[in-house]
């Protein structure tokens, strides 16, 4: 009797480590998805695609749902996508690589919605010239997109990081902390960027829009996911990209759009604006397939994985640059073929140029 | 026997203690190799095999960047930080907390003072400090010390408040002064009961100091958990929340055996922990 219940508790308490343990476990077709953003000019529309029932009217069409959730922090949110809590999640080309792909979840790029044209960029404190950071204390948060473009600048003038001191910090912080005496040189994105920008006696000494193409904003999807409901794709496909016609015009629709976008990220609409236009939105998908067909995405992303292996971000048994394996259209890779995680895949884009969604 | 008076021997204590600490090692690594069977890389739940070598690496390996070992790097970095820390709440603490239990009229000026103070949730404050003291070192040691002074201050002046009417009365009657009451009568006493304030005091510290730390930094071991968040290596997260742990219950248990060393008068009643 004992021992019958001493067995039952054990399976039970299995069976609950089994549940915590393995969320999204399943390769089953399915008819639920959700996916996940967070604040930055390039993916206010996600939030608005829900918001307006853009999105159900293109799940139903596939007779599918998908639930599109904001997350207030960039990094959880990855972190949530990668450990299997979500379907899909709008990151950056860089953080793609690191964290789900370096962490040996199989990605892939579905729609590459835009890149930081100016929206990432370096403010010196009393100083105009890039060259008048050396030997200074630079704030930023560390091994993100901002550590990538100071190391992109530092190269471009002959520096190396070791010509400065890289503080670790938040980016909640970075205005306060930048109103501090001892806070003289930052690196940061939009909407901080135009804030610390127009404080007196700063100056911005570099911005993305000097390394064009290379901080690329993407609602990346899980591979597998994927391939076993393609409808999925074309649901978040065409929900997008009708979202961009309407939000490119200047009529009262997309006026409209824009302003609750502007809203959603505490700003007006000329504030949001502004950043669109350090922004470089792909509003039509061939624009988009042909940015990813173009072989300086190759350059861009050989960049990018130099970048992250220096730092030792790659991943754990990343013990060459080559680790993570990455796949571009034409069959072009980079790195180990084996293990493929992050590729670079156009077909749902063109099926929306097409028009074929 | 009752239960309540069956007791447990010694062996056998040791083997009981051990029971929950098995139990979650094995749930943890079963659910590692559920997800490691599906995906080798996963880097939710890494094998205790993987732990270890990142540990291993990161107290034996000089470090890409920066050519440092970063494990004893950040271990220095924070707990130069929390001694410096604690310490001076400690000294706070016997500083006012000695006069506020002894004098009436410090007790009149203080004590709501204090009392207060000690409400303020210590994080609401960063953001000040940061303005006031700038990012360094000055901040994040105030942090801790706004979390921990007040309510050591406040163990003291308990303490000393305690101390039997009768002892200072034999101590006036001998003929002692004010100045040599706190000497030779409440310091002596107070010893036992201020590394008590200490090691309680140590568990709001390290909060405030993995808090500061995670704000702006350039090392220490709540730095190092922030920043490899960045690309989710619980390979590093987890041993470093068992290593601050570790150095922790090593903290308690010193402070708590020279305590037992140091004033046996005060550990006479059986057990203590």
């Amino acid at each position: 009797m004992f021992r019958q219940t001493l067995l039952k508790i054990a399976s039970a308490a299995f069976a609950v480590s089994v549940l915590l343990a393995a969320p999204g476990a399943d390769a089953a077709p399915k008819k639920e998805f959700k996916v996940c953003w967070s604040i930055y000019v390039g993916w206010m529309p996600w939030g608005e695609i829900q918001n307006s029932g853009l999105m159900k009217k293109w799940a139903d069409k596939y007779g599918i749902s998908v639930d599109i959730v904001q997350i207030n922090d960039y990094i959880e949110s990855i972190n949530q996508y990668t450990a299997g809590e979500f379907d899909g999640c709008s990151m950056t080309n860089m953080d793609a690589l690191s964290i789900p792909s370096g962490g040996g979840v199989d990605t892939t790029a579905l729609i590459v919605g835009d890149y930081s044209n100016g929206n990432d960029g370096i403010v010196l404190k009393g100083k105009k010239e890039l060259a008048g950071i050396k030997g200074q204390t630079v704030n930023l948060v560390e091994l993100s997109v901002s550590h990538y473009l100071l190391v992109r600048a530092l190269d471009s003038i002959g520096l190396a990081e070791k010509d400065i001191t890289v503080v670790n910090t938040s980016d909640a912080d970075m205005i306060a902390a930048y109103g501090t005496p001892d806070v003289s040189a930052v690196v940061t994105w939009n909407p901080l960027l135009s804030e610390i920008e127009g404080m007196p006696e700063s100056y911005k000494v570099f911005d993305s829009s000097q390394t064009p193409g290379e901080i690329i904003d993407i609602m990346m999807v899980n591979t597998e996911t994927l391939a076993d409901n393609p409808d999925f794709g074309k649901a978040l496909a065409g929900a997008w990209y009708e979202m961009m016609s309407i939000m490119s015009k200047d009529d009262s629709a997309g006026m409209d759009m824009r302003t609750a976008m502007a809203k959603a990220s505490g700003t007006d609409l000329a504030g949001y604006d502004s950043q669109l236009a350090s922004t470089a939105m792909f509003y039509e998908p061939a624009e988009a397939v042909s940015f990813t067909k173009d072989p300086a995405l190759i350059t861009t992303m050989d960049f990018v994985r130099k970048f992250l292996f220096d730092k030792g971000i790659l991943g754990e048994g990343a013990t060459s640059v080559d680790f993570v394996g990455i796949a571009f259209p034409g069959g072009k890779t980079l790195g180990d073929t084996g293990n493929i995680k992050l590729r670079f895949d156009p077909a749902y884009m063109e099926m929306a140029a097409a028009g074929k969604l | 026997m009752r239960l309540i008076n069956q007791k447990v021997s010694r062996p056998a204590g040791l083997l009981l203690a051990a029971i929950p600490f098995i139990a979650i090692i094995i749930l943890y690594v079963s659910a590692s190799e559920m997800r490691l069977a599906e995906n080798p890389q996963d880097k939710l739940l890494p094998s205790l095999a993987r732990m270890g070598e990142t540990f291993w690496r990161m107290a034996t390996v000089p470090d890409r960047r920066s050519g440092e070992l970063l494990l004893w790097k950040d271990t220095a970095a924070s707990l130069s930080r929390l001694g410096a820390g604690v310490g001076i709440s400690a000294l706070l603490a016997l500083l006012l907390g000695v006069p506020i239990g002894l004098i009436p009229k410090v007790r009149a000026v203080l004590s709501s003072f204090i009392a207060t103070f000690s409400l303020i949730p210590p994080i609401t404050v960063l953001p000040i400090l940061f303005i006031a003291a700038g990012l360094g070192e000055v901040s994040k040691v105030a942090l801790i010390i706004i979390g921990t002074a007040p309510v050591m201050i406040r163990a003291i002046a308990l303490a000393v408040a305690e101390l039997p009417a009768e002892i200072l009365v034999k101590a006036q009657t001998l003929g002692a002064s004010t100045w040599q009451i706190i000497l030779r009568v409440v310091l002596p006493q107070i010893w036992p009961k201020l590394v008590v304030a200490i090691r309680l005091g140590l568990v709001p510290a390290w909060i405030f100091l993995i808090s500061a730390e995670a704000i702006a930094s350039t090392e220490g071991l709540g730095y190092r958990i922030f920043l490899v968040r960045r690309y989710l290596a619980m390979d590093v997260i987890l041993p470093y929340v068992a290593w601050i742990t570790l150095i922790a219950f090593l903290l308690d248990r010193t402070l708590l055996q020279s305590s037992k060393k140091l004033f046996r008068w005060a550990h006479l009643s059986g057990e203590s922990f």
